[in-house]
């Protein structure tokens, strides 16, 4: 039982991570129609800047992570406003090696300013975590914070999409560009938001991870920015709410496969339940299927 | 109403997709308060004309102007705020989102406090879309999308009215209730510009008319004596 249960919330946590990196994805790809492979370095990035606020500025961890949130927004508009706002009339393939570009560029100025060695990040939480059960379940306080993290995040999407009118823009940008002109509503400034909000969460996800796992290094973003993709595709791209399910699934198939299974098969075993899901409903869980009436 | 000047007035507009023109060299005005209508076989050029005069295409060469401002240069998310609104072709509802949240998009440009009474005004005029609120667009019937597009370009209280054929796909019961909106719109002071390839539906409710022939104005005049011209009752109306 106890076991289980260290999996269970082991998984929603590694869950919650998988689901605020999708949730950038998938905004990012519903808004500007792009898969923006840069995005799991955009998690590298933040950790970085807090890591160096933290251990060469002496400043408060949390302090660090509304720095990481503050650089990692801004980097996001930049690198949309540089690299993919003059290819927007370009043909897709364009648009991702750009995209693919973007992410080694981001990847090689970490290795020039920090160095190709591993960091080591000091959790930007710490207050001791709870034990359960006469102490046999622990529960980490980053594994609490990240879960609180990942369902706010949640709430607060769910509400600026559905509640809000630059949420309500957003989807009507995701779904007919021109006819959302037409209302008045300002594509470009719709677009540069969708990435400032995408790389603010992956901001709050890299620094989550790194509490986590400890070990920075320039490719840190890219494995989880591929599993975060898949989880995005996992519940339909382009799909907030199918982002989320998403990404909690793949979290907790990669702990249990990893524990039941074999760790090493944990990673085989995410990408062949994609498969499988994609095969029985190849628009994702949630994916959009809207028919067009006449 | 000859003497004022135009609400809206394009030039010698020509329109190129890559190497293909699609307008070559057209003029056409319409004034305060009236209905003016451009028809027009398939590929004549009509809806590019209206993608144009909205911005969502920009001329290759020639002027537009709207309330005396020329608005050549002004990008397509502005144009609403000026006072035009299209109803475009395909009505382009967002499928995705409600009936309500259709009609507050279509309020974007407007101040948050004016929209729910605006869209109780559409209810009135539109009672369907009221028994259809909190529906999600994409499963209304092809008459409530049209009917919720109009409501939705009425949302910004346009000065003028583009319609892109409002009647394309619908029932003949259908068609005769959305020439009567738009005469009741017009009655409410709307100036329209109708594209229509029911070109007998067009000239019976419009003041003015422009035929398109590829790219050019071929015949204009009133509507009336356009409904009487033999060449047009032979090309466009079918006898």
């Amino acid at each position: 039982m106890i076991p289980f249960l260290t999996n269970l919330v082991n998984g929603i946590s590694l869950g919650s991570v998988y689901a605020i990196i999708a949730l950038g994805y998938s905004m990012v790809y519903g808004v500007a129609k792009m898969l923006n492979f840069a995005h799991g370095d955009v998690i590298m990035v933040a950790a970085y800047v807090s890591f160096t606020a933290t251990q060469y500025w002496g400043v408060p961890p949390l302090v660090s992570v509304l720095m990481s949130m503050v650089v990692c927004t801004l980097l996001g508009i930049t690198i949309e406003g540089l690299a993919y706002k003059p290819l927007r009339q370009a043909g897709s393939l364009a648009v991702l090696i750009t995209a693919i570009g973007v992410s080694y560029l981001l990847q090689n100025l970490a290795l020039l300013i920090w160095g190709a060695n591993p960091k080591v990040f000091t959790s930007v939480v710490d207050f001791g975590g709870i034990r359960l059960f006469g102490g046999e379940l622990v529960i980490s306080d980053e594994i609490i914070v990240t879960i609180i993290s990942g369902i706010a995040v949640m709430l607060l999407l769910t509400w600026f999409t559905g509640k809000t009118k630059m949420g309500r823009a957003m989807r009507a940008v995701s779904e007919d560009k021109g006819a959302a002109q037409l209302m008045g509503i300002n594509v470009n400034f719709t677009i540069s938001l969708t990435f400032a909000i995408g790389s603010f969460l992956a901001a709050i996800a890299g620094v989550l991870l790194c509490s986590s796992y400890n070990t920075l290094m320039p490719t840190t973003g890219s494995m989880p920015g591929i599993k975060a993709f898949t989880a995005a595709v996992f519940g339909g791209i382009g799909s907030i709410p199918g982002a989320m399910l998403g990404g909690l699934l793949l979290g907790l198939i990669e702990v249990f496969g990893g524990s039941y299974v074999s760790t090493e098969l944990a990673d085989a075993l995410v990408f062949a339940v994609l498969i499988i899901i994609l095969l029985l409903k190849p628009a994702g869980l949630l994916g959009k299927n809207v028919q067009e009436k006449v | 109403m000859g003497n004022k000047t135009p609400l809206l007035s394009a030039t010698d507009l020509h329109v190129s997709y890559g190497s293909i023109k699609a307008i070559r060299g057209i003029s056409f005005d319409v004034y305060e308060h009236e209905i003016v209508t451009l028809i027009g076989a398939n590929g004549a050029g009509k809806s590019t004309t209206l993608n144009t005069v909205c911005g969502l295409l920009k001329p290759t060469s020639g002027n537009i102007t709207f309330d005396g401002k020329d608005i050549g240069h002004v990008p397509a998310h502005k144009m609403v705020t000026l006072g035009m609104s299209l109803c475009p072709e395909g009505r382009r509802i967002f499928q995705q989102l409600t009936v309500r949240e259709n009609l507050e998009m279509g309020g974007f440009s407007r101040q948050a406090s004016e929209i729910p009474g605006s869209i109780e005004e559409m209810f009135t005029r539109f009672p369907r879309l009221k028994e259809r609120e909190k529906q999600i667009a994409g499963t209304l019937s092809g008459g409530e999308q049209q009917m919720l597009a109009m409501a939705r370009a009425l949302m910004s209280h346009p000065k003028l009215l583009m319609l892109d054929e409002p009647s394309m796909g619908l029932a003949p019961i259908l068609v005769g209730q959305i020439f009567d909106i738009i005469r009741e719109l017009h009655e409410a002071g709307t100036t329209i510009l109708l594209v229509e390839q029911n070109a007998r539906m067009a000239l019976s409710v419009a003041h003015r008319a422009y035929v398109l022939e590829t790219g050019r104005i071929s015949i204009s005049g009133s509507a009336a004596d356009l409904l009487h011209d033999d060449s047009v009752r032979k090309a466009y109306l079918g006898s």
